[in-house]
């Protein structure tokens, strides 16, 4: 294991964030720079993401190193997210960290987005063992350590609770919501509303959301008021979540729970596991913002992890891994 | 009942141990969850509980080990049921020498296959859900999570969820169990129905996280 002074520049490319972030391995993060693609209609199309992040690139890695006031000679590695993802998303951010690596002649650390966003998260919010709960636009994945890799305890058969949620946001014409702001069902969960009967689907330790979306979207065509629907789908896909999230957390007796990833910024999700973790007398921990959704940083900081125990590879050997599951992974940094 | 010891929280069960007409019983009551919109968790409870009661009587009645169901009250979201006394495979399984491990697997593959063959899907194998009782049979709880259905990815899943369980809670030994599982599972339902299955249990492993067209 290597023990000196590290700095590691990590590029996130899975999905529709372009990120750059530098980090070194006293925990601090010196960059994190990141530019999310937005698609006018519909959802993400694989193709234009991968055209949005060639072309943001340049600007982004150069204002990292701006923004971290480091030289490029001070750079020990560069990380890139290995997968899982979207095919010509991790080509195009695997091809700029490769051309950054062979121009800086620095070596290549593969990093699995996945563990990334459970790392960023323990860092950032000071949680050591946590029970994770990590939700975003393509996954949804309960998981905690046991014995050298992050177990599933839990994940979704098919689409992701992110995806889910803004895909019915989508037909009612919400609008995307910004970084800071409220996801736009959390104003309705808030105010309450009249509960209508929706495929509530636990399979195990699983769950499937596609069912509940096809209903809920059927029940705004059939003209039961659109409140009272997306009440019903948000408080539905929700508990859900939380439900196999519990039955983990009683399962593994995990004294800790992290919530991760871009849905962790859902007031519902944080109101509902405070309440679940109150009552069995554990603590509750949420990934900030900032490095909630996608975002180069937690590449870097995981690409930190992995240089000190030597996980490097051949530049030529790195192809990328769009499922690549994050069980599938040996951590050898945490015992 | 004057005896009541509570014997376990689950996750979203309490069971106790009590009299019933002066047999050994379990109570199992779906407790209500604070986080839950309150009809969304009465109708969660109630159909559980109905479930279950339904499918462990339909499982015993083909031969498959469950305890009787001696009563269920939907107000309240309870079942009282036969006391099995016994070992969880949970707690017991890794103390096994691997000869008996496999014995049990197979059989585990023989129950599942049965269950499945009646339309039967069991919802949440774990081995935390299997009683090895003193007589050896194999007792299957907890259906609160199961469905009647025969179709191929309801079996699919069925068996996906308990490589899953294995691989989570057993991760030394999962995949020689999951074999043994399969094993025992063609010995009964044969082995062109055990081939579409394993393809199903594949296909859902593999599957992509996101939504390809878009909507
Ligand atoms: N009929 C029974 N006989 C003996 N033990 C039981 C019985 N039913 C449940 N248990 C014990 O209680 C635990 C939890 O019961 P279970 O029905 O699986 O509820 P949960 O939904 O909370 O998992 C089981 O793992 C088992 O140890
Ligand atoms: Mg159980």
């Amino acid at each position: 294991m290597r023990s000196q002074k590290c700095i590691v520049l990590g590029i996130e490319s899975t999905a529709h964030t372009f990120g750059c972030g530098i980090a070194s391995n006293d925990g601090r993060i010196l960059a994190n720079e990141n530019s999310v693609y937005i698609p006018k209609e519909g959802g993400i199309h694989p193709r234009e993401a991968s055209r949005h992040h060639s072309t943001v690139a340049y600007k982004v890695v150069a204002s990292a190193l701006r923004k971290a006031k480091i030289k490029k000679e001070d750079i020990n590695a560069i990380a890139f997210s290995q997968g899982p993802g979207l095919g010509p998303c991790l080509r195009s951010g695997a091809t700029i960290a490769r051309a950054i690596a062979l121009i800086l002649k620095k070596p290549y650390i593969p990093v699995n987005h996945c563990v990334a966003h459970i790392e960023i998260g323990r860092l950032i919010s000071k949680c050591y063992d946590p029970l994770v709960i990590y939700v975003s636009g393509g996954n949804t994945i309960i998981s905690a350590f046991d014995a050298g890799r992050y177990r599933i305890f839990g994940e979704t058969l098919d689409i992701a609770y992110g995806n889910c949620i803004d895909t019915f946001s989508r037909n009612l014409n919400f609008p995307y919501p910004k970084p800071n702001e409220l996801h736009p069902l959390d104003h309705i969960s808030t105010e309450g509303g009249n509960f209508i009967e929706l495929p509530y689907i636990v399979k195990g330790q699983d769950i499937s959301y596609s069912g509940l979306l096809t209903a809920a979207l059927k029940k705004i065509q059939e003209g039961f008021f659109w409140r009272d629907v997306a009440y019903s789908f948000y408080v539905t896909a929700s508990a859900m979540l939380i439900e196999v999230a519990e039955r983990a957390l009683a399962h593994t007796g995990k004294r800790e729970v992290l919530l991760t990833g871009g849905n962790a910024r859902s007031r519902l999700l944080q109101s509902m596991l405070q309440l679940v973790c109150e009552e069995r007398k554990v603590k509750f921990y949420v990934v900030p913002s900032e490095y909630a959704g996608d975002n180069g940083a937690m590449i870097a900081w995981t690409g930190v992890l992995a240089y000190k125990h030597g996980i490097i590879t051949p530049v030529e050997k790195s192809t990328i891994k769009p499922k690549w599951r994050l069980d599938e992974v040996d951590i050898p940094w945490r015992l | 009942m004057n005896f009541e010891k509570l014997l376990g929280v689950g996750a979203e069960a309490y069971l106790y141990l009590i009299k019933w007409f002066d047999a050994e019983a379990i109570k199992k009551v779906r407790v209500p969850k604070k986080y839950r919109d309150s009809k969304l968790d009465l109708f969660i409870r109630t159909s559980r509980t109905i479930r279950e009661a339904k499918l462990l009587t339909a499982a015993r009645s083909i031969g498959v080990p469950t305890p009787t169901v001696y009563y269920v009250d939907t107000d309240d979201s309870t079942i009282i049921m036969e006391y099995i006394k016994g070992q969880r495979l949970k707690e017991l399984f890794l103390s096994l020498n691997s000869l008996v491990q496999k014995e049990i697997c197979l059989k585990i593959g023989e129950l599942i296959a049965l269950l499945h063959e009646n339309g039967i899907i069991h919802g949440d194998l774990t081995t935390s859900n299997m009683i090895l009782h003193g007589s050896g049979h194999i007792f299957l709880i907890d259906f609160g999570l199961g469905e009647f259905a025969y179709d191929i990815e309801a079996r699919g899943v069925d068996l996906h969820l308990m490589m899953r369980a294995l691989e989570s809670t057993h991760y030394n030994i999962a995949k020689d169990c999951f074999n043994y599982i399969l094993e025992g599972y063609s010995r009964i339902s044969g082995v062109n129905i055990s081939k579409l299955v394993l393809l199903k249990v594949n296909e859902i492993r593999s599957r992509g996280r996101y939504i390809r067209k878009r909507r």
